[in-house]
């Protein structure tokens, strides 16, 4: 990392916007609203790899594009791969001369789709390979672009279409894949999770991330009003909401060393979080009870990481 | 100055990209291409290339690393077989679309299943549609210049898309024969530095690759089809140019003792070597027969082959993939296309053969031209005959 972190806050937000308006994200998108802050932190100094998803279909339609910054997109499991040829390829030109030397921030893109299932291939295979990149995985817990299917990170008891609640199911049954363990198992310097309903947490984790050596990996809680069933004027409390109840902590691991950076003296009810959305209106109070026992336990375990092995 | 060397077919081809200087190369095992990558690790391990080696984790991968180096202007390499190009399909078809000039070296390879190692050509035929530009090599010299040729007409501003070079798994990419290579500066003066207009950069931020509406997607696609075929006039430009410093002719159809022949072996690789001793002997006992070598496979060079055919009566035809289901061997369903609107066109003949790595020997393709100009004469009820295949008659074949 740089000597010294310059820490975004109110007084030197980058006032460059990088996606331009006229992109076709749903309102009260909550990635539409991440990529902005994130490309923000980013700054211009930036190439960005992305995987197909809604970031992809609602920034790019041809002969036009939301991009200010320069932006590829192939293919739906390939973000970590393409943005490893980037960096590789790039830094092999300006040390033979043929690009001049800069300081470029590589950045691969993608859903929790192209990230925890058909990306997972590849985004091993680059942090194994200890390309100098960040990734970003913006969580909307379900496939959003083609309509609502499930994930491998739908939460348990969601209900999405193509695992949808009914008379024999609850919905999703299986537990939400960690991605950010599966990262921190690779050793890699820096993972962490952020949340667009704590702008400053998010900028400061993509800053930093950035800016230190290595392959990084960010997960975004991105709530999405239309695969959630929630109000589109409701997404930064429904954020706000997965952080306070411990459903979605926030919290970064540096070298293998945890912090919690949003610590609530008491966790608030999961029933908070759960209710106010369409996609768990089926769940019975057992199931709710089934779910918060889970969130309690995940959130004390978290919290003894950041016990026994502290971040600085 | 050229130098002779001897040399495996695999590390002529890593020759070449080492003089061609790329930036990049990225490239997942699977035999028998395995020599191509490890000889350029080596390379880039001894500091005789300075590339970015990037051992990646599949051939998806090792395709879609090289579309993001080729979209920050890098000279990006790849190479695979069998499996390995079936599994980078996806990002094979993206490379044309984004018309980016990646060259990769195919070691054609059988599919699975059953598994099979050894050659035969059904491995890039599932590739044909890609937009690729498509060559095919007989030798090991042919391997060497064909790599060097790839990077120069697929960087070429007026083409840009990305280049097929195949080479027999086996019987030509693990041969060890005499070739030239030449100095780094005739490379180099065949060759120019690269340089890519739309690069990604932050100063001038371009996007690649947004989704086409139906009120787009046609104009797109068909802008890259006239784009292809336009493409052919500077791949020949680029066969005189490297005949001027080398001194080696190339063309897309080439034909050997094809001067009034009556009828033509057609091969595609590095069959066409064997091909051509049996038209020794079949022209030393007065037979009327030649040889054709399709070296461009995409774009199809139409008026070249129909060219190349006039005065001929008989094409026998050799393919090394099954079209199941189909009309035959893709190779003579598209040289029966390429003719059907000629007045008078040969009668063209189609055998299957040389399929998982089976042989084919000379004695095979002398009976196949005798039964090749016999099925001219009488005609036949078959769609293709099979060659070599146990339990099977000579002379049977398969109905359409
Ligand atoms: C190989 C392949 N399989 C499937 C698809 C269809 N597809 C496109 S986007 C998508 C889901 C994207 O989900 P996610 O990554 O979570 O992004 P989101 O749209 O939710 O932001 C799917 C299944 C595809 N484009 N390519
Ligand atoms: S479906 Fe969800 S993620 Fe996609 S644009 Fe709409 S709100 Fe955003
Ligand atoms: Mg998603």
């Amino acid at each position: 990392m740089a000597p010294e972190f310059v820490k975004v806050g109110k007084h030197n937000i980058d006032a460059k916007e990088y996606l331009a308006p006229g992109h076709t994200f749903c309102t009260g998108c909550g990635e539409a609203l991440a990529i902005r802050l994130v490309c923000k932190a980013l700054g211009e100094n930036t190439i960005i790899g992305m995987a197909t998803g809604c970031d992809e279909v609602c920034t790019s339609p041809l002969p036009v594009t939301s991009w200010r910054l320069p932006w590829l997109h192939t293919l739906f499991e390939n973000a970590a791969a393409e943005v490893s040829g980037m960096e590789a390829g790039l830094k092999a030109m300006m040390r033979k001369g043929k690009a001049p030397q800069r300081d470029i921030k590589f950045v691969a893109m993608a859903g929790d789709g192209g990230t925890s299932d058909i990306g997972l291939q590849a985004l091993s295979g680059a942090l194994e390979r200890g390309h100098d990149f960040l990734y970003v995985c913006w969580d909307n817990e379900a496939y959003m672009n083609t309509g609502i299917q499930r994930s491998s990170a739908t939460p348990y008891g969601a209900s999405t279409t193509t695992a949808p609640a009914g008379k024999l199911s609850m919905g999703q049954q299986t537990q939400k894949k960690n991605m950010v363990e599966i990262c921190v198992a690779h050793e890699i310097p820096y993972a962490a999770t952020a949340c667009p309903s704590y702008p400053f947490d998010l900028m400061n984790k993509i800053k930093k991330a950035v800016e230190i050596k290595g392959p990084a990996y960010v997960h975004v809680f991105v709530p999405c009003p239309t695969g959630w069933r929630t109000p589109s004027n409701q997404t930064i409390e429904i954020g706000k909401l997965a952080v306070e109840t411990g459903v979605f902590p926030l919290y970064e691991v540096e070298n293998g060393r945890y912090r919690l950076n949003v610590d609530p003296p008491k966790l608030k009810p999961v029933e908070q979080y759960l209710k106010p959305q369409g996609r768990f209106r089926h769940l019975s109070p057992g199931e709710i009870s089934e779910i918060q026992e889970r969130v309690t336990e995940g959130y004390a375990r978290l919290k003894e990481k950041a016990t026994s092995f502290p971040a600085g | 100055m050229s130098k002779r060397v001897v040399l495996e077919a695999s590390h002529a081809v890593a020759e070449a990209v080492k003089m061609a200087d790329v930036d990049v190369v990225a490239a997942y095992p699977i035999t028998p291409q395995t020599h191509i990558p490890e000889r350029l690790a080596e390379m880039v391990a001894d500091g005789e290339l300075d590339a970015a080696y990037i051992p990646v984790e599949s051939e998806h991968s090792a395709m879609s690393t090289a579309l993001g180096a080729a979209a920050v202007g890098a000279r990006a390499f790849t190479t695979t077989a069998g499996q390995g190009l079936e599994l980078m399909h996806e990002p094979v078809y993206i490379a044309a679309s984004h018309r980016y000039p990646i060259v990769m070296a195919v070691c054609n390879r059988a599919l699975s299943a059953p598994i099979s190692i050894w050659c035969d050509h059904s491995d890039v035929m599932s590739c044909r549609d890609t937009g690729w530009i498509q060559v095919f090599c007989q030798n090991n010299q042919e391997s060497f210049d064909m790599t060097l040729w790839a990077f120069r007409v697929g960087e070429d501003p007026s083409v840009m898309f990305p280049v097929m070079v195949n080479l027999d798994g086996f019987t030509l990419s693990h041969v060890t024969e005499p070739l030239l290579l030449p100095d780094q500066a005739d490379a180099d003066r065949f060759l120019p530095k690269y340089e890519y207009r739309l690069a990604l950069k932050p100063e001038a931020p371009t996007s690649h690759g947004g989704f086409g509406l139906p009120d787009i997607y046609t104009e797109v696609k068909f802008a890259q089809e006239v784009a292809l075929r336009g493409s052919r006039a500077v791949l020949d430009k680029g066969w005189k140019e490297f005949a001027d410093i080398f001194g080696r002719e190339y063309k897309a159809v080439e034909t050997y003792k094809a001067d009034g022949a009556k009828t033509l072996l057609v091969t595609m690789g590095s069959l066409g070597e064997t091909a051509k001793m049996v038209v020794d002997s079949k022209r030393e006992k007065g037979e009327a027969v030649g040889h054709l070598n399709l070296r461009l496979w995409r774009p199809f060079p139409f008026a070249d082959f129909r060219e190349a055919v006039k005065g001929v009566d008989t094409l026998v035809v050799l393919d090394r993939c099954f079209s199941f289901g189909g009309p035959g061997g893709p190779v003579c369903s598209e040289l029966r296309a390429a003719l059907f609107d000629m007045d008078k066109r040969p009668k063209v003949v189609g055998f299957i053969g040389g399929i998982g790595g089976r042989e084919i020997d000379a004695e095979t393709f002398a009976y196949m031209i005798d039964r090749g100009k016999e099925i001219a004469e009488k005609g036949s009820e078959y769609l293709y005959e099979p060659v070599l295949v146990r339990g099977l008659e000579r002379g049977t074949g398969v109905r359409g």
